[in-house]
């Protein structure tokens, strides 16, 4: 602000009340750039940062799955089918009535049903199976090349039983089972909305961008697909893979399928977009200034959307999850050996097996809906955060 | 109007043939035809297949024809004739098989359609009009959950639970004595009974969305000048909100058949796998499985007309209620 000079000379020193905000905490907003500035709108809502964090362990789960994971996903014990979660506990009692501290699971009676022939599990106080941390157990490859033993939590003494969430029909681990399928069931979402997102934004610039009759084509074939009940097109596209397909290729053809559907919502966003801004001053700026069609669309219009696609994208991973989760629970997603959240549901399919082994359908599931809400919030959020004209 | 109808009933035969066109892929996508695998089968069983008389099955089922004439001949069998083709799991023609299962996805889609606006319309209301209270927090809460629970994950929770605390018999629309009665009393009753568990899972995202959609409409209508000019004139609340402000809040409601009925479609279609409904769905898989591609393209193509002619109905209501629309 420039120095005042009133009529007699005599010039202001300066403001006669001190301002009650330091000045330069405005300056430090008025100087912010635009990811600040959404950021700082972003951390407000708490909501949404909680579910960020959620989806960082989540992916964090994912990607050390073979450390986190007590014991390897298809080791079935057949002498545990079915079995109960075991509860963690830390502190054991020691005869003369002191407590200590020891980490350890209560281990199992079995009992038969002499009429039924079936095996239950019942939970023994008295059974003490030692547990610790980075403890020794069944050998893996980390990431498929670090060849090692350890494992974040386990029992000490590896033939001993730990089975945190119980185990399946064959014996196996379910907290290993639901910690491998992280790794599968989040990375298919996120390829999938790759796919979706060079589809989306390249069909909705160029609709929004050119406009006519490229645009009058795009539109339509959105229409088209975004008419069309979802699954049973699923199902029909994935009803298509071969059986000997090998699994890895079977998992990027789902990913493929699952996102063919999934960029209309994303192409009609930034389809939208680009209409509004194709008229603004700097796009007009831009092409006077001579920079090509190529230039005008990735260097000016498309960095000014990038806040939006992100939104739109993290709003469109959940869908994608789901998908995978409905294919892969009827059967014709993927398939075993490939561990992913809607296989571990597929045990789970009938009402007998959930009245009996009700935690083969909680914990899947559980991981399931959890990711999904997640994802909703942190999108929510993050579409909120980035549009400047709502507070 | 009459003009706009026509406009709209034009716009949708692209789309038709969009639709048939992936429908015809999906028939076409498994490798192999009938043939080969009933050739298969054949081997199998140990009987001698002469290469002569492959060849005249081919020629019968047109499968040497190119693939623009087998579309051709597929589409137009369904055009003039209705003939959608032959099923050969069932060994009878598709549209013996499909009309039935259609008509209960239809029954079930349009139940369900009519529970998410029974039960979004006075939750919305609410939620807009009492903004940040309490009741608001937890319809949005349960309303988020509605829309990420999966509909198959809910529907196996609602079959155990109902299994487990009320001991009814899940699954099916009927009890197993009734399957094959007379319609009577007790039968629409039992029907009821077992209805309720699909009708809450199909229904619940949709309903969880359409809350959101009518509290942002409503509550922004409800900020205009004219809505504030109403009350400072002393009209009565009830007043204040359903005599203007609703029915402008309204077209979204309507026009929302247009994104809702493909999801309940969609819905439909797995909730029944899982509850073993005498619908389309199971019937869809299984041929899909057995690759009976005749009766699963049937099936999505089926499924397809009716979300369009439901998008079609949503439209011209929607020109009915607003005047700008059909003007424009």
């Amino acid at each position: 602000m420039t120095a005042h000079t009133f009529i007699d000379g005599a010039p202001e020193t300066g403001p006669a009340v001190t301002p009650i905000k330091p000045r330069h905490q405005t300056a430090h907003v008025e100087v912010a750039g635009q990811w600040t500035l959404i950021w700082h709108k972003f951390a407000r809502n708490k909501l949404a940062l909680a579910s960020g964090i959620v989806i960082i362990v989540m992916a964090l789960i994912g990607l050390f799955a073979e450390f986190l994971a007590p014991a390897l996903p298809d080791a079935s014990r057949p002498q545990f089918t079915n079995a109960p979660p075991q509860q963690l506990r830390f502190f054991v009692t020691n005869e003369d009535g002191t407590s200590s501290f020891q980490p350890h699971v209560t281990g199992y009676t079995m009992e038969v049903d002499q009429a039924s022939l079936r095996r239950t599990y019942v939970a023994d106080e008295s059974v003490v199976v030692p547990v610790g941390f980075f403890v020794q157990g069944p050998a893996y490859k980390m990431w498929g090349f670090i060849p090692t033993d350890r494992h974040l939590l386990g029992p000490i003494n590896a033939s001993d039983t730990m089975y945190l969430l119980g185990t399946d029909r064959l014996g196996r681990d379910l907290l290993s089972r639901v910690i491998y399928g992280t790794r599968i069931s989040m990375s298919i979402g996120l390829l999938g909305v790759i796919i979706s997102l060079c589809l989306g934004v390249t069909l909705g610039s160029l609709a929004g961008f050119y406009g006519g009759i490229v645009d009058t084509l795009i539109a339509r074939v959105i229409e088209v697909i975004s008419s069309m009940p979802t699954i049973p097109l699923w199902l029909g596209l994935a009803a298509a893979i071969p059986l000997t397909w090998s699994p890895l290729t079977v998992y990027f053809v789902i990913t493929l399928i699952v996102s063919l559907f999934g960029w209309t919502g994303l192409a009609r966003e930034v389809r939208g977009r680009f209409y509004s801004l194709r008229g603004e001053d700097f796009v007009t700026a831009a092409k006077l200034d001579g920079s090509s069609e190529r230039r005008v669309i990735f260097r000016h219009i498309l960095p000014s959307l990038t806040s939006h696609i992100l939104a739109v994208v993290t709003l469109a991973l959940p869908t994608m999850i789901v998908a995978e989760t409905a294919l892969s629970f009827l059967g014709i997603g993927l398939k075993a050996p490939i561990v992913s959240w809607g296989v571990l549901l597929q045990e789970a399919q009938n009402v007998r097996t959930i009245a009996n082994a009700p935690w083969q359908l909680v914990w899947p599931a559980g991981a399931v809906v959890i990711t999904v809400l997640a994802y909703n919030f942190l999108g929510d959020g993050m579409r909120d955060a980035a549009d400047p004209y709502e507070s | 109007m009459p003009q706009y109808i026509l406009k709209r009933v034009l716009y949708m035969i692209p789309t038709l043939f969009g639709l048939s066109l992936i429908a015809f892929m999906i028939i076409q996508l498994p490798p192999g035809d009938y043939v080969t695998s009933m050739i298969a089968s054949m081997q199998d069983s140990g009987a001698n297949v002469d290469p002569r008389q492959v060849e005249r099955l081919r020629e019968i089922y047109g499968f040497n024809d190119p693939i623009w004439l087998q579309y051709l001949k597929w589409i137009g069998g369904i055009l003039t004739r209705g003939d959608f083709g032959y099923s050969f799991e069932w060994n009878r023609p598709v549209a013996d098989l499909i009309w039935e299962r259609m008509g209960s996805t239809l029954a079930i889609s349009v139940a369900a359609l009519l529970f998410v606006w029974a039960v979004a319309l006075p939750i919305g209301i609410y939620s807009a009009v009492r903004r940040h209270s309490v009741g608001d927090y937890v319809f949005t809460f349960i309303g988020f959950i509605g829309l990420a629970v999966p509909n198959f994950i809910l529907a196996l929770a609602l079959m155990y639970m109902s299994y487990r605390y009320f001991g009814q018999s899940v699954g099916g629309l009927f009890s197993p004595e009734y399957v094959d009665a007379p319609w009577s009393w007790g039968k629409f009753v039992d029907l009821l009974a077992h209805l309720w568990i699909p009708i809450i899972v199909i229904g619940t995202s949709g309903t969880a969305a359409m809350i959101r959609v009518i509290r942002a409409n409503l509550s922004d209508e409800l900020r205009k000048p004219y809505v504030i000019t109403a009350k400072a004139k002393g009209l009565p609340e009830h007043k204040v909100v359903i005599k203007y402000p609703l029915r402008i809040a309204l077209n979204p409601f309507v026009s929302a058949i247009g994104w809702v009925l493909p999801e309940l479609v969609s819905g439909v279609t797995i909730t029944a796998i899982v509850l073993n409904l005498p619908t389309a769905g199971p019937l869809l898989l299984r041929a899909l499985i057995s690759q009976d591609m005749y009766l699963a393209g049937s099936f999505i193509l089926l499924m397809g007309v009716l979300t369009l002619v439901g998008m079609l109905i949503s439209d011209l209501l929607l020109a009915l209620l607003d005047p700008r629309i059909r003007f424009t």
